[in-house]
């Protein structure tokens, strides 16, 4: 029988993490996300886990590549002004192709910004956000049962396809109490892996984590071929919910908090005789390109919700190929929309795609 | 019989030192402790940026390349997945005494079970010849080209006086290499260094007194001789810091 507890969203995070067999955590104090690092503070003690309150954002993410150089489970967590700083150490992860969970419990920015919720670290976290060529697998969880499902699946896709994780939260579900279901607590498996430093134990070559390639030829290979798994991400690990779609005219696309609120707009709109559903990504990087593109054959127009000045606007109207009309309904700072505030916006966007 | 062999902790990728560098003799150091102390199979390096940023294709062991003065706390996440692992890290002074400078010490003061060989060479090397941190005063480089003038670049940071004040770190050394006693002395503190990881005692930091005479402008034998006239008078050479030895003054 599955048992319901409530937690806080941060929570959700650390005890998925240590169910899903992560055993080493490394953090900087930093609001909005500190319970995750106190829940970690508390338990990896206990239970033969490592928990290192780094001097840095820098330390920390440079901590995390040290572990999954050894081939072990490993996070790290922040938020915004935070995850900023790690952002070199993210792409030498990328670069020397190792995986590991980074959470980004996002506030406000630019800069210091506020610590109220937003969703402003979208290009951040989908565009690569630190220096060259790469990507991340991003999850952004809109309940705090995500939290802890979304968690244990990064650290299964960081692993399958050796690509840094994301998980791009926000300060209201970080914060926020719900019940959930935790899945069975798995050991770490710790498997040999044929890239990992180990030591040699003098019976095979050494093992080199690296992303210095000075023959340009060597490193656009090594890109060709990263791409390559990206490729197979997109094609394979695109996750969206459709939430009131069959008939909709109208197509509400939100993800994160900012979904929890669409969703409440969308319920009033076909009160109000509006043919209006939602598509939630899930998963942010790789995008449900394919999902609005079909979207797009049925309904007259898109709807853009979220907490920042418009940044998934840009890849909804690329998804859609400007098939369609794509508005934006936003807020930002730390503020969150009204569902009244959606509706507005989807019946302005109505009035206008049918005129 | 055999009297002098190539390290086993050495591959025989040739190194792409300058002529007269000392890096190519720290390295020999680094790997002659590692194989006395038989822990080449568990031995875990991780390389700076910097000159020795290619020190991976010549260490024989696992090897992992950390980003500019973030080696510290690299090594501090692979030794804490693999405590019975010897993990070092091999640093210059750009690399751990500026850009890393917070990594340093905080591994110090945690007193990381890991050993560090930090080469001083007071200068950058890899980018050209700037002024280090550990440049001297009036030392002329190329972003110091009418000398370190301590009114404004500030004073050349001494790392092992620094470290040894904090009540971390176990072990922390200086040493030269620019002649066989100081090379012989340099030896047997290296390995202690890595002793010390072996025996759980904890941070253990060797500076070495390195000489550079492509950006120093000199010849190898002069190189050699301004470490002995000029950098040894700024950075003397000496144990600064051994718990294990203060425990046994402790304990008689």
């Amino acid at each position: 029988m599955d048992k319901k507890v409530l937690m806080k969203g941060n929570e959700a995070i650390a005890e998925a993490a240590i169910r899903a067999g992560c055993r080493h955590y490394f953090g900087y104090p930093i609001t909005p996300q500190t319970e995750l690092a106190a829940y970690m503070a508390k338990r990896m003690p206990k239970i033969g886990g490592v928990f290192l309150q780094a001097e840095s954002e820098i330390a920390a993410i440079n901590m995390v590549y040290g572990v999954a150089s050894t081939g072990r489970r490993v996070m790290t967590s922040s938020s915004s002004p935070g995850v900023s700083l790690k952002q070199e150490g993210i792409s030498y992860i990328a670069g020397s192709d190792l995986p590991c969970l980074i959470v980004n419990v996002q506030r406000g920015g630019p800069g210091l910004g506020g610590i109220q919720p937003s969703q402003s670290d979208y290009f951040q976290a989908t565009k690569g956000g630190g220096h060259g060529d790469y990507h991340l697998i991003v999850v952004a969880p809109s309940s705090v049962q995500e939290m802890a499902d979304l968690t244990s699946l990064a650290f299964d896709l960081s692993e399958k396809y050796r690509v840094p994780a994301m998980l791009l939260a926000d300060g209201t579900i970080g914060q926020m109490m719900e019940p959930v279901v935790l899945s069975e607590p798995h050991d770490p498996v710790f498997t040999e892996k044929d890239w990992a430093v180990t030591g040699t134990k003098g019976q095979r070559e050494h093992h080199i984590v690296n992303s210095l390639y000075l023959v340009p030829e060597e490193l656009e290979k090594k890109n060709f071929e990263r791409f390559e798994r990206y490729q197979a991400i997109e094609d394979n690990e695109v996750r969206y919910e459709r939430f009131m779609m069959d008939d909709a005219d109208y197509c509400v696309v939100a993800f994160g908090i900012a979904a929890r609120v669409s969703k409440n707009a969308v319920v009033e709109a076909r009160k109000q005789g509006m043919k209006v559903g939602l598509i939630r990504p899930i998963t942010l990087w790789p995008f449900p390109k394919q999902a609005l593109a079909e979207a797009a054959k049925q309904v007259k127009g898109f709807l853009s919700v979220e907490l920042s000045m418009g940044q998934m606007v840009e890849d909804v109207r690329l998804a859609v190929n400007c098939s369609r009309p794509v508005a934006l309904c936003r807020r930002t700072g730390g503020m969150i929309m009204s569902p009244d505030e959606v509706l507005d916006a989807l019946k302005k966007l109505a009035g206008g795609a049918e005129s | 019989m055999i009297v002098f062999e190539k390290p086993k902790s050495l591959t025989d990728a040739e190194l792409h030192y300058c002529p007269g560098c000392t890096h190519g003799i720290i390295h020999r150091l680094v790997a002659e402790a590692i194989d006395d102390l038989g822990v080449e199979g568990i031995a875990i390096g991780v390389a700076p940026v910097g000159c020795a940023v290619m020190a991976y294709n010549y260490f024989a062991c696992d090897m992992v390349e950390a980003a500019h003065g973030r080696a510290p706390a690299v090594a501090t996440g692979i030794k804490r997945s693999l405590p019975d692992n010897i993990v070092f890290t091999y640093q210059g002074d750009g690399d751990l005494a500026s850009i890393g400078m917070a990594e340093t010490v905080h591994a110090a003061t945690r007193n990381e079970n890991i050993t560090v060989i930090f080469v001083n060479n007071a200068i950058y090397g890899m980018t050209g010849g700037q002024m280090a941190p550990t440049s001297l005063p009036g030392q002329v480089t190329q972003t110091s080209p009418y000398g370190r003038d301590v009114k404004t670049a500030g004073y050349p940071v001494k790392v092992a006086e620094m470290l040894s004040a904090l009540d971390g770190p176990a072990y922390i050394a200086r040493v030269a290499v620019n002649s066989v006693k100081n090379v012989k002395n340099a030896k047997a503190v290296i390995r202690q260094a890595f002793q010390n990881q072996i025996d759980g005692l904890g941070f253990s930091l060797v500076e070495v007194v390195s000489a550079c005479p492509t950006n120093w402008g000199m010849t190898p034998e002069n190189a050699l001789k301004w470490i002995d006239e000029k950098m040894i008078p700024y950075y003397p050479l000496g144990v600064y810091k051994d718990k294990r030895e203060s425990q046994k003054e402790a304990e008689a």
